[in-house]
């Protein structure tokens, strides 16, 4: 017998083409809404034009009888349930009950034969609402005798995951709070405080395909296919709301167009299946973009920052309050404050600090996640504080940052994990990627900023690998395929763990009937610990065809040599198994799994003229551990940075009393190819320094947080502090006057 | 009212009410899946087919406007020769993420290739503005475009 090792790494570090390029460069990839189930009907959504109202009438008649439709479902079909849902906070009604609290909240829904139907339908559905004062913002919400936007008592949803939840207090659903060493006594010694108001805009994640869902319900038996980005949470949310076992519920998930955190958790499933009961047939919802936006959001937020130094630019201690605007529902704003909280105090040697961070409603839409949530909302604050340190104390940014950040195995919240990464390396790396010491023009600046997100989520996935008896391995795991390239590479780790070429390995997504659980897709995760059950499962396939080989005279790398012996014909199949489940508790203050880096810089060009920002370079580091796919590393940096430009610069959705006003996509603007920085460079580290396969840890999130902050603290550097983003023309061209009138504009 | 049109260099002949999109003929009464729904106001460029040879946006096209015209998919062009090279550049360059866009982005692309309307960097960006990918950065794109160009 001879044991041959497959050759060292040949698969993983590579830019493996994308597995799935040829199906969707040639429009045969599949998305939910490009699925035909046999007898489906059309649903449609009357959803709420005030803000706050109680619901005084509604009348379905004329709506029931237009041709077509099968059935209007309102607030009054759900008594037979408990119909509340929330994976942190169950607060949300599947259909508004008795009061609407948003502008575009759900009302009542049609299920009709064709589109056309269930459209005329809905809008002959008479409402009258009793209009309510309006709770617009978190000064409003948390002012004394502010009007309450739900009385229900806070009920904990199934993953809160965040310890105890406890009971409301006014509009405040959720507070975190840090508070370590002696505060006031080292802000009064200290000789550098700089302190700030700032303010972050409510922004929509805009995956270009809008959230879809096709339900049936069939008995106890509930299926669909939907736009999820979390499948085994869904699963449970709704089998816990209609009351069937778990395994009743099948979702399948077909590739998404795009997530960004926007099909987190539970979104439009439990309307649909609630449409779907009551049509008693299959019936799909897609939503427009206007209703997306409103069916979740990334947060508004308020903050008060103060940050303490010695004269040399050594600092000490720094204070931060928070208010989140979540919205009229939780959804994942309970987790969104922790891990702002844990951003909060950026990634430095502090004596002391204090984060008192809260989960607010108010009369929006419900806020949850996208893309770096909550280190996007605070880095570019804390960072612009440090930048002002330094300049305060004479130093380079770059320096102060030098002398202060965290080195690896250093505290960066007590109880939970050491940091893992080399920040400072990092940040030097990204500065000398847009030219730091280069010589400027005039209104041009250059800005770096450093953070660190809690990434990873709880750590539990399984994956199942088959080696068919052809010699091709599928792989089973419930990673949601939406962009971001799990599926090419598990396919890679898959190949080089059973020594087969990527290409012979096919890679599916969630059908929760048949594929191992998962927990979900985000937090950067999925390569880390998908990826390590992956690894696992590939490497149990391997183990097994040793220990075949071990009895035989056939070599470990003859595949079908020795899946014949084992089962003595051409068929048969070898099954590995691999399971990642945490290690301690897995609970939130123990974690995270992995501190996510979040280091950029940039150069941006201001026109004192018009105020008008124009991104010239950008650089951000993926501090990956290991880069399984390279090429698909950079592309996620990329489209976080592009996020992250139109973050800083220009997404805003804009509210006034509560009514949402701009809700298309001519007046809320993304970035388009215009956008792109001249330079954008992508440095992948690489120090194997990651919990997942290979010592990978994950990536894509951190750009989206880091370039906002880089960028605010280029344009201070050209001359312009801002303290409100988005950084509009408008706002900018007015500070730039502001400056003018103190005589402190530097040009 | 009748449409009678070329999809995909095949035949056509529907009848279909005055109003209808372009975009929801193509899904739901060919199958031709696509093309995809995103913004519906001809700002994304996610619906785009060619309609003798030119772009548009099918959200905000009535079907009856491609009466006795060449439409053509990207499920057309996928079949054709030149589709070959647009393929190979774009997964090269890994200038698709999630796919939703990319079906529209490789029409617009091949409408000016034909028209040998692609120059420099500047004239890609700005030929491509209207169409939009909200994963990728644009920057794989950028770089299997140019090369296509050159």
């Amino acid at each position: 017998m001879t044991t041959t090792v497959p050759e060292t790494r040949s698969h993983v570090g590579r830019s493996h083409p994308r597995r799935d390029a040829r199906e969707k460069l040639r429009g045969e990839a599949e998305f939910v809404g490009d699925l035909l189930v046999p007898r489906m009907l059309h649903g449609k959504v009357l959803r709420s034009p005030v803000a706050h109202g109680r619901i005084a009438s509604i009348d379905t008649a004329a709506a029931e009888r237009v041709p077509g439709v099968v059935c209007v479902l309102t607030g009054a079909d759900l008594h037979d349930l408990d119909p509340y849902y929330g994976h942190a906070i169950k607060d949300r009604p599947i259909l508004a009950i008795d009061k609407v609290r948003f502008h575009g909240e759900q009302v009542a829904a049609v299920a009709a034969e064709t589109v056309a139907a269930a459209v005329a339908a809905v809008e002959l559905i008479e409402v009258e609402y009793e209009e309510l004062p309006v709770v617009a913002n978190v000064a409003d919400a948390t002012a004394s005798g502010a009007t309450l936007v739900t009385e229900r008592e806070s009920k904990p949803g199934l993953f809160h995951g965040l310890g105890e939840i406890p009971p409301r207090d006014g509009n405040v659903c959720y507070r975190y709070r840090i508070d370590r060493g002696e505060l006031e006594s080292v802000f009064a010694r200290a000789d550098i405080v700089v302190e700030g108001e700032y303010t972050f805009p409510s922004v929509y994640q805009y995956a270009m395909e809008t959230h879809t869902v096709v339900a049936q319900v069939e008995g106890d038996q509930i299926s669909l296919w939907a736009t999820c980005q979390h499948p085994f949470l869904v699963r449970a949310e709704i089998a816990d709301l209609f009351r069937v076992p778990v395994a009743n519920v099948r979702i399948q998930v077909p590739y998404l167009g795009g997530g960004f955190g926007s099909k987190s958790y539970t979104k439009m499933e439990p309307l649909t299946v609630a449409l779907a009961r009551k049509a008693g047939r299959p019936v799909r919802i897609q939503n427009r973009v206007g209703e997306s936006m409103v069916t979740t959001r990334r947060h508004n937020m308020t903050c008060r920052m103060r940050t303490a130094a010695t004269a040399d630019g050594r600092l000490l201690a720094r204070d931060v309050e928070c208010l989140f605007d979540t919205g009229a529902y939780a959804d994942n704003g309970p987790r969104v404050v922790a891990t702002a909280g844990d951003a909060a105090p950026g990634p430095y040697r502090w004596a002391a600090y204090r984060v008192d961070a809260a989960c607010v409603y108010t009369n929006l839409a419900p806020a949850g996640s996208y893309r770096a949530f909550g280190a996007t909302h605070l880095q570019w604050i804390g960072e612009s504080q440090v930048d002002e340190v330094a300049r305060r104390a004479g130093l380079d940014p770059l320096d102060v940052r030098r002398e202060n950040l965290c080195t690896p195995g250093e505290e960066v919240r007590a109880g939970g994990k050491p940091l893992d990464a080399d920040l400072v390396g990092d940040v030097e790396k990204v500065a000398a990627g847009v030219g730091w010491a280069e010589p400027k023009e005039p209104y041009v600046g250059r800005g770096v900023s450093v953070g660190l997100l809690a990434a990873g989520a709880h750590p539990v996935s399984s994956a199942i690998c088959r080696l068919e008896a052809d010699g091709r391995v599928v792989v089973l795991v419930s990673t949601t395929e939406m962009g971001q390239g799990p599926r090419t590479a598990f396919a890679q780790i898959a190949a080089e763990e059973i020594g087969v070429d990527p290409d012979q390995v096919t890679v599916r997504g969630a059908d929760t009937r048949f594929s191992p659980y998962d927990r979900s897709t985000g937090a950067s995760r999925s390569t880390t610990i998908a990826g390590l059950a992956v690894q696992r499962a590939a490497a149990d396939i391997r183990a097994q065809l040793e220990s075949i080989a071990g009895t035989s005279d056939i070599g470990p790398d003859d595949h079908l040599g020795l899946m014949r012996r084992h089962f003595g014909f051409a068929g048969g199949e070898l099954i590995g198994r691999g399971e990642v489940a945490p290690v301690g508790t897995g609970s939130y203050a123990e974690g995270p799994v992995f501190w996510e880096v979040c280091v950029g810089a940039a150069e941006v060009e201001v026109d004192p003229d018009t105020g008008v920002v124009k991104v010239r370079r950008t650089a951000t580091a993926a501090d990956v551990g290991r880069a399984i796919n390279p090429q698909l590393v950079e592309r996620q940096d990329e489209g976080a940075t592009l996020q992250g430009i139109g973050n800083a610069l220009f997404e805003e959705m804009v509210y006034e009393d509560g009514l949402l006003l701009n809700d298309t996509l001519l007046d809320y603007r993304v970035p388009s190819f215009e956008d792109l920085p001249g330079e954008m460079t992508c440095v992948i580290v690489e120090n194997e320094d990651g919990p997942g396969p290979y010592g990978a840890k994950g990536c894509g999130e951190g750009a989206l947080a880091a370039v906002p902050a880089a960028i605010v603290n280029a344009l201070a550097d050209a001359g312009v502090p801002m303290t409100e983003l988005p950084l509009t023309p408008e706002r900018v061209w007015r500070r730039i006057q502001e400056l003018k009138k103190e005589g402190t504009w530097q040009q | 009212m009748e449409l009678a049109c070329s999809v995909n260099g095949r035949e056509v002949v529907r009848d279909l009410a005055p109003q209808e999109l372009l975009l929801d003929f193509l899904r739901d009464s060919l199958g031709l899946t696509g093309a995809k729904r995103s913004c519906d106001v001809q700002v994304c460029g996610a619906c785009t087919v060619l309609v003798d040879g030119l772009p548009v946006s099918a959200c905000c096209y009535l079907a009856a406007d491609a009466h006795r015209k060449n439409v053509t998919t990207i499920e057309g062009l996928a079949e054709r020769p030149e589709f070959a090279r647009l393929e190979d550049a774009f997964t090269r360059h890994a200038a698709l993420q999630c796919g939703f866009c990319t079906p529209g982005m490789l029409l617009t692309v091949h409408a000016l290739l034909e028209q040998g309307e692609l120059g420099g960097e500047e004239e890609i960006k700005h030929a491509l503005a209207g169409n939009l990918c909200r994963c990728t950065g644009y920057r794989g794109i950028l770089e299997a475009v140019a090369e296509l160009a050159a």
